[in-house]
């Protein structure tokens, strides 16, 4: 491992002040992802500053009604909440669907939603990847692709060689269901206090692919808040993957379903958890039958661009996530008739 | 930096530890418990599993400069002078034990689970427990045994 200086500041302002001077310095939190990066030499920081200590870790109640959480509430507390169980089962679930015990027992609220992509040639510095080094290329396309992108992405089969050139996903459960739930994330930063709307947290590749959130350099977030749903609102996540447990997801769908509107986000699809407006739009107002909720999905994917690659490439999440999703509404819909 | 933290009840201070480092290796290369395995390293396959301030983790991802002041528990910490704890006896006499690599993690992973699962008023279900042990692979046992070994722990727990 590439040696680094630690710091253990005294609290938050001091910790973003630190980060701020130091260009080669980064946040820890729970470690799960950085932790590994370091051993892996895929970060390569000068200086290390645990923020773990520094953020609220308690769980408190909005005058809206909604729930703040502070960035040191680990997935494991979080997703035991009464309340987020209660109010946002969505969440809850997603948290139970990520990762193990002992890794949710370390992850944070602050570092869940900014874990880095699982691209495997994004974790090995033998490979070129856009992402780890910027203008190296992108060694997915045409590579194995089964957990990359079919939205979001610049070309039907992007040119490896170029520097904007990533066809990676968003790798977190926990940030799907943030996104379906309108949260803002709060941030202490050089500048300041401010608060980003989680659908803006995350970003496009665009023509930076080593940018995964639109956070400036020595950017803390410090809690992220929820608002309340309505009245009688349903939520849930559903979570494809290869295996019945413990792995990351083919395709994911967070929703929710409130007097006749349809809110949707989807993981596993592109570079940050995708709110499917389109889909909500056509869906707007409309009948939720399963042959609506897939003619509204037809319309969110008509810009999908499945990646060819070996063992037959991504073009499986097509029809997958459009059938999760029907499935999911189902669900939701029947148990509020019921 | 010198580390000031607790392992299985008693203080304990290493000098010379280097804050990146994890905490299995300050565990095994520097306090003498090389009871917590190290085979990933990247916190697929929960050997290295421990408690800290009572709940498991995975000590591979534990950067050393996060354990200063807190309580940490080891596979060491388990059984007394006079008898094993009983989920070791219960992996024992279930079978549940090969090569022994992922065995350290595993009764850590199963105390928690049998504690927390008594604590709520019944013994784990088979569902509960191949959810709660997904993340300590084991690649002799096929599992069957050690299924059989946290349902006689439990059994056993509860009887206490
Ligand atoms: C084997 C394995 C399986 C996994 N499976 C899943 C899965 O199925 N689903 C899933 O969603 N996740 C999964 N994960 C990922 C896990 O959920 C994340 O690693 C974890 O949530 C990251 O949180 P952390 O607090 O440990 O972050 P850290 O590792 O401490 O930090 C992650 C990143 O966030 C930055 N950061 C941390 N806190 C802040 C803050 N407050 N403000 C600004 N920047 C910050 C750090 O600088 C770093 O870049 C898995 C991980 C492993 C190792
Ligand atoms: S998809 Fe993105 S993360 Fe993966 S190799 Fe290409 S540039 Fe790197
Ligand atoms: S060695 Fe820590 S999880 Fe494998
Ligand atoms: S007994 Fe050998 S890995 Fe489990």
């Amino acid at each position: 491992m590439k040696p680094f200086a630690f710091a253990r500041p005294a609290d938050a302002a001091e910790a973003v002040a630190t980060v701020a001077t130091e260009p080669r310095a980064v946040f820890l939190a729970g470690g799960t992802n950085l932790v590994d990066h370091l051993k892996l030499g895929v970060a390569r920081p000068d200086l290390v500053v645990d923020v773990r200590r520094l953020t609220s870790r308690e769980i408190t109640d909005t005058a809206d009604g909604g729930l703040r959480i502070g960035a040191a509430v680990t997935n494991s507390e979080l997703a035991a909440d009464r309340r987020v169980r209660e109010r946002y089962p969505v969440l809850a679930q997603a948290l139970l669907a990520g990762a193990t015990g002992q890794l949710r027992n370390l992850a944070t609220t602050g570092g869940n939603p900014l874990q880095r992509t699982r691209c495997v040639y994004f974790q090995d510095v033998s490979t070129p990847c856009n992402k780890r080094e910027p203008g190296s290329g992108c060694s997915a396309v045409g590579g194995y692709t089964r957990y990359h992108a079919i939205l979001g992405t610049s070309a039907a089969l992007p040119d490896p060689t170029a520097p904007e050139t990533c066809i990676a996903t968003h790798p977190s459960d926990m940030a799907v269901a943030l996104a379906v739930l309108d949260a803002q994330v709060q941030v202490l930063g050089p500048a300041g206090a401010r608060t980003i709307p989680f659908a803006e947290l995350h970003r496009l590749p665009g023509d930076d692919p080593s940018r995964d959130t639109v956070l400036e350099h020595g950017e803390l977030i410090t809690a992220i808040d929820l608002p309340p749903l309505p009245a009688g609102a349903r939520s849930a996540y559903r979570k494809v993957r290869d295996r019945a447990s413990y792995a990351f997801a083919l395709v994911s769908v967070a929703a929710v379903v409130a007097d006749g509107e349809v809110r949707l986000a989807l993981g596993g699809v592109a570079h940050k958890p995708w709110r499917a407006s389109r889909a909500e739009e056509a869906l707007r107002g409309g009948p939720v039958a399963d042959d609506a909720v897939r003619h509204a999905m037809d319309v969110e994917l008509t810009t999908a661009q499945p990646q060819p690659g070996v063992d037959g490439g991504n073009g499986f999440k097509i029809p997958l996530v459009t059938r999760t999703v029907v499935a999911t509404v189902r669900d939701l819909t029947q148990e509020t008739q019921a | 930096m010198r580390l000031t933290c607790t392992v299985n009840g008693s203080p304990q201070q290493v000098d010379d530890v280097w804050e990146g480092e994890s905490l299995l290796y300050v565990l095994r290369e520097r306090m003498g418990l090389p009871g917590s395995k190290n085979a990933c390293e990247q916190g697929e396959c929960g050997s290295c599993t421990v408690y800290l301030d009572g709940t498991p983790v995975c000590s591979c991802l534990v950067a050393a400069g996060q354990a200063e002041g807190r309580e940490i528990g080891t596979v060491e910490g388990m059984a007394t002078e006079e008898s094993l704890h009983p989920v070791q006896q219960a992996f024992l006499d279930a079978g549940a034990v090969q090569c022994g690599f992922c065995t350290p993690g595993l009764l850590v992973a199963t105390d928690d689970l049998v504690t927390r699962s008594l604590a709520a008023g019944a013994p784990p279900e088979d569902a509960e427990i191949r959810e709660a042990l997904a993340g300590n692979l084991c690649r002799c046992t096929g599992y069957e045994k050690i299924l059989d070994a946290v349902k006689l722990a439990a059994q056993r727990m509860a009887a206490r």
